[in-house]
């Protein structure tokens, strides 16, 4: 007895997730953390206090019964656990590998206060895992139809759980993508190395198997318009989940120089398209030797990595703040600074230059320093005069944030949107057209991929209700 | 999966024609719009124009100069053979209206997007007057179907093997100087140069002038910006503001320089292609 008490009371140290060794992951594209074996992640799940009053749980945008999942897993119950994290996160195995633990439950987790918080996102990454390598998890009942029919435009982690859930309550459930592959930015913007496509590929065959329908290569506003699914098509509501999917560009001099790709671009063609496999895959790349990304989220962490990995021999990224204010998730910063990847804080871009045929060979950046706060509440930076320094380059890459795509929009009568172009939506994803909802980067502008997956169950919802009583 | 219901030749082989069935798109798609297609599971996608729609076949043509890897693969397949996936109607439909004298101006395959446009200008009431180009006689395109869908049907080849002897711009500026007020609009689509070329004489005549933009895409949604041109000083994207533009106001250099950017990949994919199907040979 004294010896157990002992043992508890000697502090486990955090799992250290296994990983790739940046030397060799660098230049590939496979998945940088190995995943938990079941004793470590029986052990990590030791840590969790099981708190009464779970601060974890605040922290998550969806309230995922965080000490209940964690004390299933060590129990070795990764059944129960994987079904009490169902009950609020569809996507388990993405969220484990992609939100910002740092920030939501992690980030709360009272363990966290003296020591490093419990690994939260590694064990329901686990868990996921775990499930999706069992052939034996029967499909949960389909309910009885109910003969009401629902469109979902966009295939996003928003879109997914709209489906997933409404099918799930018995109505006819179908989606349309613009591209040929579901998924949204899950499929075309976030890497490989990071987000294994066979994972949503997974999701959607499960979603498939429910009898969702998926119908690519439609884009609702040329193809088909949100109104002719309700008048024509017989839908009794549409959800609309298109994400962001507008490029920001810098607007400075040279922007349209050959080399010079907006991150969407880069990505999708390395992700969706493949291009790291060409001439495998037809859809080419250009591969800069000396590559600079501007911008400093996960879309710009994801291009810097990228471009490693398509073999440059200098990746630099170039961020108009400081470091304490990047916004990437802690551990792809962390990864990118062991691949290599070197960090230029509080400069920003003045202009591109090109050769007499078009192709980039560098880039003017003006030095900054923080001033005062802006609306952001961050201090604004602000050039110093006279400190500008050209960079070499042949490739650069823009990641400096989204706005709202208003191909839907803009075809939609009715459907109010704000001053950005983004819908206006209430809590629940209704807005102010009757049928019609809206959720993920397309209300809130880019957010993640919890975000979008918690509008979509309240709008799931929401529509239930509506199908069931009324607008 | 979408079904090639017919195939032909044109341009001695250079140039090939697919009917396509995708009644969607058929019933949706109008003149001066496109489709982004992918052959099979490695493939590109490319956009290319609709030449032409039958809404109760189902169908849509697509005309194609094979120029590289998958406009090659393509040019292999058959009646019965199917393409992955295809995407449309894409791009923003022609302004057609009534105006008075339209003159419309084609070079090479450019001839395969004008023809629905050309045809539905006459449609709407218009004088129609197209002028349409190859380098030599045997790589000139539907001269029928032009003819048809034209008032008067001007043809000229650059080495004098079959109608006018010259560019297209040269029967332009006749046309021009000829009709003068008269011409409300012109619209020109096909190689880069030729198009710059057509808006410089249309200009001198103050004559509004369209060119249908062939920048590089991937999604075709608006997504990406890898489309982005650049009309009268600020950057459009074709595949959503497009694909036709003002042509006084566009850059027609910085759009040739754009085309050239994946020149040595386009290569290497190519030779590779060629080398495997003559092996497979
Ligand atoms: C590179 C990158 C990295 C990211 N990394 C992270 C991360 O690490 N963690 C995190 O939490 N979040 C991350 N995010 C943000 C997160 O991916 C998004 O917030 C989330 O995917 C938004 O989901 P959504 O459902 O709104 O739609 P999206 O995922 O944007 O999907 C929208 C879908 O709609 C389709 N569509 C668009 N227009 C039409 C149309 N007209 N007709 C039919 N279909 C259409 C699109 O093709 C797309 O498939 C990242 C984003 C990017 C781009
Ligand atoms: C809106 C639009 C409509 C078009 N309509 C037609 C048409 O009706 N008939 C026709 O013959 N051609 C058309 N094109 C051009 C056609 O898309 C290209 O010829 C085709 O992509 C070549 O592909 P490839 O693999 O055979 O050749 P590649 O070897 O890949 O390329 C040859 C050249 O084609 C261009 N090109 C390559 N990839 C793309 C791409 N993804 N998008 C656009 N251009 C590319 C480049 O200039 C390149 O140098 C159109 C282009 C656009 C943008
Ligand atoms: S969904 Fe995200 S925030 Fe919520 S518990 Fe899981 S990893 Fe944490
Ligand atoms: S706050 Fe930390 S210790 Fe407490 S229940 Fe949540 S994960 Fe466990
Ligand atoms: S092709 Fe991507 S924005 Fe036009």
């Amino acid at each position: 007895m004294a010896e157990a008490k002992k043992a508890k009371k000697e502090k486990i140290p955090r799992t250290k997730m296994p990983e790739q060794a940046p030397e060799v992951r660098r230049r590939n594209f496979e998945e940088v953390p190995l995943g938990l074996t079941p004793e470590m992640a029986q052990r990590e799940a030791g840590r969790c206090l099981q708190c009464k009053k779970p601060a974890c749980v605040t922290g998550c945008p969806v309230e995922v019964p965080i000490p209940e999942f964690i004390g299933h897993i060590r129990d070795g119950n990764f059944e129960k656990a994987i079904l009490a994290l169902w009950t609020k996160n569809s996507f388990p195995a993405v969220c484990g590998r992609v939100c910002p633990q740092e920030n939501q439950c992690e980030g709360k987790c009272i363990v966290g206060k003296k020591d490093d918080p419990v690994a939260i996102g590694y064990l329901e990454r686990f868990v996921a895992d775990w499930a999706r390598a069992q052939s034996d998890i029967s499909l949960p009942p389909i309910p009885e139809k109910t003969g009401k029919k629902v469109a979902v435009v966009g295939t996003g982690p928003g879109g997914l759980t709209v489906a997933g859930d409404l099918i799930l309550k018995g109505h006819d459930v179908t989606m349309f993508e613009a591209f040929h592959k579901p998924g949204g930015v899950l499929v075309y913007g976030i890497p490989e190395f990071r987000l294994p496509k066979e994972i949503v590929a997974h999701e959607v065959a499960f979603l498939s198997q429910l009898g969702v329908k998926v119908e690519c290569n439609v884009v609702v506003g040329r193809m088909i318009t949100v109104d002719e699914l309700l008048q024509e098509q017989g839908f009794d509501a549409v959800y609309i989940g298109v994400g962001a999917g507008l490029p920001r560009f810098l607007g400075v001099p040279g922007e349209n120089a050959i080399g010079v790709y907006s991150a969407n671009e880069y990505l999708t063609r390395s992700n969706l398209m493949k291009a790291y496999l060409f001439p495998e895959y037809d859809t080419p790349l250009v591969k800069g030797k000396k590559v600079v990304v501007f911008g400093g989220g996960n879309v710009a962490m994801d291009s810097l990595r990228t471009a490693m990995r398509m073999g440059a021999d200098e990746v630099k990224c170039i961020y108009r703040r400081s470091r304490s204010e990047l916004p990437a998730r802690a551990e792809e910063i962390h990864h990118a600074e062991e691949e290599g990847i070197e960090f230029f804080f509080l400069h920003s871009p003045l202009r591109f230059f090109e050769d007499d045929k078009g192709f980039l060979t560098g880039v003017e950046v003006q030095e900054m320093e923080l001033g005062e706060p802006d609306e952001s509440g961050r201090r604004r930076p602000v050039p110093i005069k006279g400190s500008t320094k050209t960079m070499e380059c042949d490739m650069a890459i823009i990641a400096v944030g989204a706005a709202a795509n208003p191909l839907v929009t803009s075809t939609t009568q009715g459907l109010e949107t704000n001053q950005w172009g983004y819908i206006v939506a209430d809590e629940a994803g209704k807005t102010k057209k009757p049928g019609v909802w809206a959720g993920g980067d397309i209300v809130t502008g880019a957010a993640t991929v919890i975000l979008a997956a918690g509008a979509g169950r309240q709008a799931a919802n929401s529509i239930h209700q509506y199908l069931t009583w009324g607008w | 999966m979408f079904e090639i219901i017919a195939r032909q030749e044109l341009a001695q082989g250079t140039v090939v024609a697919n009917d396509i069935m995708a009644p969607k798109i058929a019933a949706k798609a109008r003149p001066g719009q496109f489709i982004i297609l992918r052959v099979n599971e490695t493939g590109e996608r490319i956009p290319l124009t609709m030449a032409d729609t039958d809404p109760e076949r189902g169908t849509i043509t697509i005309i194609y100069q094979v120029v590289g890897k998958t406009t090659a693969m393509m040019a292999r397949l058959g009646a019965g053979d199917t393409i992955m996936d295809i995407a449309g109607p894409l791009g923003r439909p022609t302004p057609i209206e009534k105006k008075g004298t339209i003159i419309c101006v084609g070079g090479g395959t450019g001839v395969a997007v004008l023809h629905p446009i050309t045809r539905g200008f006459k449609q709407a009431g218009n004088k129609v007057i197209a002028i349409i180009g190859a380098r030599n006689q045997e790589l000139l395109i539907m001269e029928d179907k032009m003819a048809k869908a034209s008032d008067e049907l001007l043809v000229c080849t650059d080495d004098g093997s079959y109608g006018h002897h010259g560019f297209v711009t040269d029967v332009l500026r006749e046309q021009l100087q000829k009709l003068g007020d008269e011409v409300k609009e012109a619209v020109c689509i096909g190689p880069v140069p030729m198009m710059k070329f057509c808006a410089k004489v249309t200009e001198e005549f103050k004559v509004p002038t369209m060119a249908s933009l062939n920048a590089i895409m991937v999604d075709g949604t608006g997504m990406c910006g890898c489309c982005r041109v650049s009309v009268g000083g600020q950057t459009k994207f074709a595949c959503v503001d497009g694909p036709e533009f003002d042509a006084h106001q566009v850059d027609f250099e910085e759009l040739s320089r754009r085309l050239t950017a994946y020149i040595p990949q386009e290569k290497e994919a190519m030779d590779l292609f060629q080398h495997k199907c003559s092996c497979e040979a």
